[in-house]
């Protein structure tokens, strides 16, 4: 029997994989109205902004306003669907409807479900990902197979911004509580990290406030990709991306440990 | 050490816990606790709401941390061995945990793959199962269609799905009819005669004393009485109950009542606890009361070592 090194990591198992399965399974029962929300709203987004403002905007960074958004759109809309089902469906599936108590009572730890709660919303979020990448390239909105790389990256984001909404469903004692975290944080980053517009425009403590969060790196390393070039610099993004997501993971796992297990 | 040859087998006890604690908010809920239950033995866990049933039995699944003290399932350490000790246990939990997403035969698929079970084998197993607890004929059935009955049963079929050597059961029969109590005693009782040890807790003493070989009374988080259930009537209460109600009967009572005998009133009812309950009968008569008599049963002794005091 090993011993425990420490009580506050997480060390999930590969039983993992059977707590996304679930998920996959109940996600392909429900696979329309889902769909709808993860990858029509954003296609809507992207259609009405890049049509409606492409016109007035004109080239952005040497490309066209609607090439500009649909790479930023694949970001946030990676961040919404990771968000929501971090949020709303963990949360259901916590709370509700027992779910992970149920999970307890087999050979599954608190460790393997926060886990595979973090890599089914990474899944949900490169899924939709995935979809509006098709629609872009047949747009004509991506330039080159470099734009496949981006997905590996979305996932990793996924992962972080369905880690971070863990933390928040471990705090949460209602659904109302998630709007303060769309509210103060989710709609903040979509308005400020270059998504509809570039970071650059923004006055410079804006700026360092957008680069102190996730999203905009994950913007910064996508963008190149779907464009036709490559990023000006992967690493120092890639770190705070996964800074995130490990502290958010470690933080999610200890305090639902702390509300479920007493 | 020299050791005396060991034969490696089953440990005779399922489980073993010594001076289990567990405090919440300075309370302690859990408080020195110690339990030894047999391989094969039918245990049975009673106390009133908030004794420290659940809390206990939230320590042995390592579903609860442990303020001190030590617990052993299967031979193996809680919590540092909860993932093998669950892997060999079944839980029929509290409350329901069936998933409403999933229909009869998906929910035990996938609670069966929780166990990293999978394949022919499962299938028959569930199969067996299905057919066991009567829901064959509602596999493809959504859980919201189902009956309380039902899902307890499913939820029972479900937990046998690893063909567990130890089946605990936190209040497996609250809110069910008699009809499906007693189907759910049917199945224990196979579960018992198969050699599977059990470990239930319940608020029916006519259910613990059904069932169990052996019962232990919790209360404030303290085991008060440990022994099988015809030994706990016997030691802790007077083997006949006098029961007569009516505005009269408690003066008469009071005069007629013998000196060992115990009295005790709850609502306009009294009960009269005695070892020679004929001739108490005949005074009450002649006074003009009907008086009632039965044997003691587990309740009594419930009753008297827990106090009729509400608890919440």
């Amino acid at each position: 029997m090993p011993e425990p090194t420490s009580t506050w990591l997480p060390r999930p198992s590969l039983r993992f994989i059977a707590v996304w399965r679930r998920n996959l399974l109940v996600w392909r029962k429900l696979l329309v109205p889902s769909m709808l929300g993860n990858f029509g709203e954003p296609i809507l987004y992207l259609l009405a902004f890049g049509y409606g403002f492409g016109r007035l905007v004109g080239d952005l960074d040497g490309m066209s306003y609607m090439v500009f958004i649909a790479s930023g759109i694949i970001c946030s809309s990676a961040m919404f669907t990771a968000s929501f089902e971090g949020m709303y469906s963990a949360y259901t599936r916590m709370a509700e409807q027992n779910t992970w108590l149920g999970m307890l009572a087999t050979p599954l730890t608190l460790d393997d479900i926060v886990f595979a709660e973090a890599i089914w919303a990474a899944s949900k979020g490169l899924i939709s990902a995935t979809t509006i990448l098709v629609v872009a390239a047949v747009l004509g909105l991506v330039s080159d197979a470099r734009a496949l790389l981006a997905l590996p990256v979305i996932f990793l984001a996924a992962f972080t911004f369905g880690a971070l909404a863990l933390v928040i469903t471990a705090l949460a004692r209602s659904y109302d509580f998630f709007l303060y975290y769309f509210t103060l944080a989710v709609t903040p980053m979509l308005l400020l990290s270059g998504v509809f517009f570039p970071l650059q425009e923004l006055p410079n403590w804006v700026q360092t406030l957008a680069l102190a969060l996730p999203l905009a790196h994950v913007v910064e390393i996508v963008r190149p990709l779907m464009t036709g070039s490559w990023p000006a610099s992967v690493w120092p993004h890639l770190a705070v991306i996964v800074g995130y997501g490990a502290a958010a993971i470690i933080l999610a796992t200890a305090l639902i440990r702390r509300r479920l297990l007493r | 050490m020299v050791g005396i040859p060991q034969t490696p087998g089953p440990p005779l006890s399922a489980i073993r816990i010594q001076q289990l604690c567990k405090t919440y908010d300075g309370i302690a809920v859990v408080d020195g606790v110690d339990l030894e239950i047999a391989t094969g033995e039918f245990f049975g866990l009673l106390g009133p709401n908030g004794a420290g049933k659940t809390t206990t039995l939230r320590m042995l699944l390592g579903l609860t941390p442990i303020d001190g003290g030590q617990v052993e399932v299967l031979g193996l350490p809680m919590p540092e061995g909860e993932r093998e000790v669950r892997k060999r246990l079944g839980i029929v939990p509290q409350f329901d945990t069936l998933d409403p997403d999933f229909t009869v035969i998906e929910n035990m698929r996938t609670y069966a793959a929780y166990f990293g079970l999978s394949g022919a084998t499962v299938q028959a197993r569930i199969d067996h199962l299905l057919e066991q607890v009567n829901l064959n004929d509602k596999r493809g059935a959504r859980i919201n269609a189902l009956s309380g009955g039902m899902k307890r049963r499913l939820t029972l079929a479900r937990a046998l799905i690893n063909e567990p050597e130890v089946v605990v059961l936190d209040e497996p029969t609250t809110g069910l009819d008699p009809q499906a109590r007693h189907h759910l005693w049917r199945q224990l009782r196979q579960l018992r005669a198969s050699g599977v040890t059990l470990v239930l807790t319940t608020h029916y003493m006519e259910e613990a004393q059904e069932l169990c070989d052996r019962i232990a009374i919790i209360d404030h988080g303290r085991i008060i009485a440990c022994d099988r259930p015809s030994r706990l009537i016997a030691e802790h209460i007077e083997p006949w109950v006098v029961t007569v109600g009516g505005s009269e009967a408690g003066t008469a009572i009071e005069q007629e009542i013998g000196a060992r005998d115990r009295a005790h009133q709850v609502a306009d009812t009294w009960l009269v606890y005695t070892a020679e309950p004929d001739r108490l009968r005949e005074r009450l008569r002649a006074r003009g009361l009907e008086p009632t008599l039965r044997e003691a049963d587990l309740e009594d002794v419930f009753l008297k070592l827990t106090g009729h005091e509400l608890r919440d």
